[in-house]
């Protein structure tokens, strides 16, 4: 078992990075995550282990950072919190395009605008929907612990290298300033430069004698290619709604109402099912893990077993288009959110739930 | 056993590292425990809060809008959270500063004055800890050596050498607490 901590989300953001061998972190400070780079600072990976920590002049030169390191083939990842990752989008559309790997960690705040620094899950459009331009999919993984906040850095890491792709993790303010316990993984090392070749043949780091230099680019004048660009990308992204799905049933074999959450809400809804189940409501819990891709079968053979389905976001409505195209118009499905930072309580949820589905 | 408390007063009283040494000691006694602080205007404002979930079973939301335990450390956190505390459940202030106190016959209701003590003694800084022992005689949640050990943990290695002092503190604490209302 690895080494045992009680860590605020942020921390363990940071410290999962060093442990999965991370190359760089390139990042500009915004609450509520600004103790990612707080944390590495302080905890000086560049002589734990070599990897490098930057602070840019701005979001958007961080995200080109990360496009560069990307394509030498590095580890690299940036975190940021709602405003930031919005400044990033061009940039991210660049690395979908060009198919670089790269972990970008959105810790949501309230919206739109500046908003404010309290926890919200309104970028689920923008995560999941593609918030630069072109047709793109980020791999969408959505933490609702710290200890997931740990795995998800690890996993979002692989899943970047074997797909060529960049990956978000979509947290929120709340589960990046509380602390829980988490485990942490053991010390991956870093690859070396052999090993980052051998892995990354498409990196442009140095043209051996062996093959053509390699070009990282999107760009591609000829419609022809371009097309040929979109249906390689779009043929990955198949396979991860293929083999990608991540997802939590809880107290879903005798439910009769069900609520889908991810994040945040999904703990909300936890405390709201102990509840409901109280007062003799059997309300069970579905919980994507990713976002994208989307568990559409699995949220539908469940969906399509209950009475009523509440969606409930810290947003006015996101996440529940995607449950509506899954599971379909037979069953009654409706949302209640919280918005601009506010985060609903586990009562207001179970009185939505009565108000909504079972009553209405 | 599930233990949701929530600990409230003034930006510099040691509200948040409180409850960050009371879940430390939690896990190092292999409990589940969550520690969510206020981070926003709040905070900015003065006012610090965190709620501190203890429990031997996986913790749901972090976030809650009643609780087993309020600790109230000045007249604004009284104001917002004497109603958060559920039917039977408990609330411990210090009167120091307070302009009105609790209300409710309906809880335990119990007065620690520990800003005073600490400051006779020459614990100022750590008057939180003497709180905490009050907390801990009432809700004995977490054994001593466990609090030890979680102090190890939450304090920089740079002060372990108050460790002890800390520790003074919280025996201090178990002490100092007056019952002003029970329900039983």
């Amino acid at each position: 078992m690895g080494e045992l901590r009680l860590m605020k989300g942020n921390e363990a953001v940071a410290e999962a990075a060093v442990r999965a061998g991370c190359d760089g972190y390139f990042g500009y400070p915004i609450t509520p995550q600004s103790e990612v780079m707080e944390y590495l600072m302080a905890e000086k990976p560049f002589e734990r282990t070599g990897m490098v920590v930057l602070q840019a002049e701005s979001e958007v030169a961080a995200i080109n950072m990360i496009y560069g390191g990307a394509g030498t083939g590095k580890m690299v990842m940036t975190s940021s919190s709602s405003p930031g990752i919005s400044l990033m989008q061009e940039g991210i559309s660049y690395l979908a395009g060009a198919e670089l790997p790269a972990l970008i960690v959105n810790i949501v705040r309230g919206g739109p605008g500046l908003g404010t620094i309290q926890p919200s899950q309104a970028d689920y459009f923008q995560a999941v929907k593609g918030g630069g331009h072109g047709d793109y999919k980020m791999l969408v993984l959505a933490p609702a612990s710290v200890q997931e906040m740990c795995d998800h850095v690890k996993l979002g890491f692989d899943k970047a290298f074997q797909y060529r792709t960049p990956v978000m993790i979509l947290s929120d303010g709340a589960i990046g300033q509380m602390m829980e316990k988490v485990v942490l993984f053991d010390q991956i090392p870093r690859r070396t430069d052999a090993e980052v070749v051998a892995q990354c043949p498409w990196a442009s780091n140095g043209r051996p004698k062996t093959r053509n230099h390699n070009i990282i680019t999107s760009l591609d004048l000829d419609p022809a290619g371009q097309e040929r660009v979109n249906l390689k990308l779009q043929a990955k992204y198949k396979m991860m709604e293929q083999n990608e799905v991540l997802y939590e049933e809880i107290s879903c074999d005798d439910a009769e109402y069900l609520f889908v959450a991810f994040g945040l809400s999904a703990r909300i809804c936890q405390k709201a099912i102990d509840l409901a189940r109280a007062k003799g409501i059997k309300v069970g819990l579905f919980r994507p893990i990713t976002l994208f891709p989307f568990p559409a079968t699995e949220v539908s053979n469940v969906g399509n077993r209950v009475k009523g389905i509440l969606v409930v976001e810290m947003n006015a409505g996101q996440m529940i288009e995607d449950v509506k195209l899954s599971v379909g118009c037979k069953v009654k499905i409706e949302h209640f959110g919280r918005f601009g930072g506010i985060i609903p309580s586990p009562d207001e949820v179970v009185r939505a739930l009565e108000q909504k589905i079972i009553g209405g | 056993m599930t233990e949701e408390i929530i600990i409230a007063g003034f930006g510099g009283q040691g509200v948040l590292s409180m409850g960050k040494i009371l879940a430390y000691s939690g896990v190092m006694q292999n409990k589940e425990v969550s520690w969510m602080p206020s981070y926003g205007p709040e905070m900015r404002g003065g006012t610090a809060n965190v709620t501190v979930i203890i429990s031997d079973e996986r913790i749901s939301s972090p976030i809650l809008n009643s609780y087993d335990t309020a600790i109230i450390l000045n007249q604004q956190s009284m104001d917002k959270f004497e109603k958060t505390v559920k039917p039977g459940g408990l609330l411990i202030y210090d009167p120091n500063g307070l302009t009105r106190l609790p209300e409710r016959t309906d809880i335990n209701v119990y007065s620690i004055e520990a800003a005073d003590e600490a400051a006779r003694q020459g614990l100022s800084k750590i008057f939180n800890m003497v709180v905490l022992g009050g907390f801990l005689k009432l809700k004995p949640l977490v054994a001593p050596e466990y609090i030890h050990k979680g102090l190890q943990k939450s304090l920089p290695a740079r002060h372990h050498a108050l460790i002890p002092e800390n520790e003074k503190a919280i025996e201090i604490g178990k002490g100092l607490l007056k019952a002003v209302h029970l329900v039983n």
